[in-house]
């Protein structure tokens, strides 16, 4: 259990400043992810939690101590690298057992710790084996049992799932979520550019961008209520239709978004007039890329098979109340 | 087509002939004379005709060549320890460690490596003298390690460079200080590195000829290069070219050994799955 508070963390590289100020609170036992486009300082603040990093300025504490100047090994953390980062002369076993064994375990608790966590990542026939003879996924989960067999109070992922495969990221993905389950004394840090990612894993999502926090909420406060252009945007798939000019006029606004679900196929009034320039059919929804003569093609998510040929006339209606309107600085505009 | 392709073939592997046969025939002809005796010395012959080990018993019977060997044994040994474990420690720090002057510090070790041997020597000289380890083993391990040591740093550094960096964080997650990565996690990777770097530091010593005349004076200090030397014959026009072959031949086999047991410990590969790629 670690309760880790931040205030207006600091972070220079010299010249370069990549956290801004940045404040938040984890709650205990909360898993949290941490999301943004490549070069948010995402993957920076993560290291500063975990000690890898020096904080320029500010305060963090974990529980209410002053963890500043703790190194890595004293603040009660595990880390799973994107890469793995196994010791490729020790086998799976040894692996895991290394951070017990530096701080003198006795073999047997280290033996039980380690043959625990193997069980419940399934993991147990591989323990003789060295990380080169395993697969991507069996790595990451070797990865993930070094984690547990720490016991931390505090797990920090850094974008575990960005080198597998598609399949194996979403088998993963809920073998992550299960721990957290399992594991409801551990608070979690997650980063991620995968926005997929943040939406299935977090119970709160904290959306950074150039090294100061955007949003931090549950995801679907996000979804609902982005307090701005870029979370609406950075936030579901397929992305939010922004439209500007004149249709956001209409509606006091500078910009409006829609998201594609909100958007029918229908006649009525008040209905954008355009043409389909593609359709993609998932199956079970079909996005229909329209052209209204606002730029970008408008995406609109039908469920079902719905067939429209490229160049076919159409027009489409956006549900009124589910229209997020912003102002000049991409703020939401309040009714 | 065919015809050209026997020809490039033929062609080849004659090249590769004339190649070993440029480069093994000196080592070949040296053992060859090492088994003759007496006048046959002075015949030239290519294949062995009869084989005496009467100058290996003078060579290791006689004199203090036994003694010489154990020196050089001795000096180029401790000359490896002594480069690798400085070498693997320093670039730890020039690899991994991020500090001011970190650049210059290892041009400046390049540029070291550049003086040749004579520029120092009288310097080195007087410094031997200064600490009082002239004429020890102690003066040739001390000045074989200083010439080796700006190669060592060199290797390892680019090689530490190249271990992947999460490695290293994750065992300081895992509560390790820089002594304990360095010996428990990058020492094991980097096996390949240390046993080239190793061989060619223990080659280099066994093999140096300048320093070790110069910092030695007597018979039971020398080591083996300057031994051979100095091998004379029974008269001062007789230079015991027997004794002198058997000798070089026996000096050699130890490094022949070296590198073919070690030969098995360089593989590749060895950091293969610790990361990603």
């Amino acid at each position: 259990m670690a309760h880790i508070q931040l205030k207006n963390i600091r972070k220079s590289f010299g010249m370069v400043d990549v956290i801004k100020g940045v404040d938040l609170e984890v709650h205990s036992g909360e898993f949290m992810v941490f999301v943004g486009p490549s070069g948010c300082g995402k993957s920076t603040l993560l290291r500063l939690l975990a000690g890898l990093e020096d904080i320029t300025s500010g305060e963090m504490t974990f529980d209410g101590q002053l963890v500043n100047a703790l190194a890595p090994s004293k603040r009660g953390i595990a880390m799973v690298f994107q890469s793995y980062a196994l010791y490729p002369h020790m086998t799976v076993y040894e692996n895991m057992a290394f951070g017990m064994q530096l701080a003198k375990s006795s073999k047997e608790a280290i033996r039980e710790r380690v043959e625990r966590a193997a069980e419940m990542l399934q993991i147990t026939p591989y323990l003789n084996r060295l990380p080169k003879q395993l697969s991507g996924g069996q790595r990451q989960r070797v990865a993930i049992g070094r984690a547990i067999v720490r016991d931390p109070k505090v797990f920090l992922f850094d974008e575990p799932l960005s080198n597998l495969d598609a399949a194996l990221r979403v088998a993963t993905r809920l073998e992550i979520a299960k721990l957290h389950h399992q594991m409801t004394g551990s608070t979690m840090i997650y980063v991620t550019h995968d926005q997929v990612e943040a939406m299935t894993l977090a119970d709160r999502i904290c959306v950074l961008r150039d090294g100061l926090i955007e949003q931090v909420g549950t995801p679907l406060e996000l979804y609902d209520n982005p307090q701005s252009m870029f979370v609406a945007g950075f936030i579901g798939s397929p992305k939010m239709n922004f439209l500007n000019g004149q249709i956001a006029e209409g509606f006091g606004a500078n910009t409006i978004g829609i998201r594609s679900e909100h958007i029918e196929v229908s006649d009525r009034e008040g209905s954008w007039k355009g043409k389909v320039v593609h359709s993609e059919n998932l199956g079970s929804d079909t996005y229909v890329y329209v052209d209204i003569g606002a730029g970008e093609p408008v995406i609109v998510r039908q469920e079902g098979k719905s067939m429209h040929q490229p160049d076919e006339p159409i027009s489409i209606a956006p549900i009124p109340d589910k229209i997020h309107r912003f102002d000049k600085a991409g703020k939401p505009l309040r009714h | 087509m065919n015809a050209w392709a026997i020809t490039k073939r033929a062609s080849f592997y004659l090249l590769v002939l004339v190649i070993v046969v440029f480069a093994v025939f000196p080592f070949y002809y040296a053992i060859l004379t090492s088994f003759k005796s007496g006048s046959d010395l002075f015949r030239i012959t290519y294949w062995p005709e009869s084989i005496s080990l009467q100058n290996y018993i003078n060579v290791l019977g006689v004199g203090s060549f036994p003694r010489n060997f154990l020196n050089s044994v001795f000096v180029a040994s401790i000359t490896v320890l002594l480069a690798l474990f400085l070498a693997v420690t320093a670039s730890f720090a020039l690899a991994r460690v991020r500090f001011r002057g970190r650049g210059l510090l290892l041009m400046t070790i390049l540029g070291v490596s550049m003086f040749p041997q004579i520029a120092v020597l009288a310097g080195l000289f007087e410094l031997i003298r200064f600490i009082g380890i002239y004429n020890t083993p102690w003066a040739l391990i001390f000045s074989y390690t200083i010439f080796t040591l700006p190669f060592t740093v060199w290797v390892l550094t680019t090689f530490m460079r190249d271990l992947p960096i999460e490695i290293e964080e994750a065992a300081i997650v895992d509560g390790a200080n820089p002594w304990i990565i360095i010996t428990r996690v990058f020492l094991p990777l980097m096996w390949p590195a240390l046993v080239t770097t190793g061989l060619l530091a223990f080659i280099g010593a066994w093999n140096e000829f300048l320093f070790a005349l110069t910092f030695t004076i007597s018979n039971d200090t020398r080591t083996v290069p300057v031994a051979i030397a100095l091998l004379s014959g029974g008269t001062q026009h007789e230079i015991p070219w027997g004794s002198i072959m058997a000798a070089s031949v026996i000096v050699t086999v130890p490094l022949v050994v070296l590198v073919l047991i070690f030969q098995r410990k360089i593989v590749s590969g060895l950091t293969a799955g610790g990361v990603k790629g």
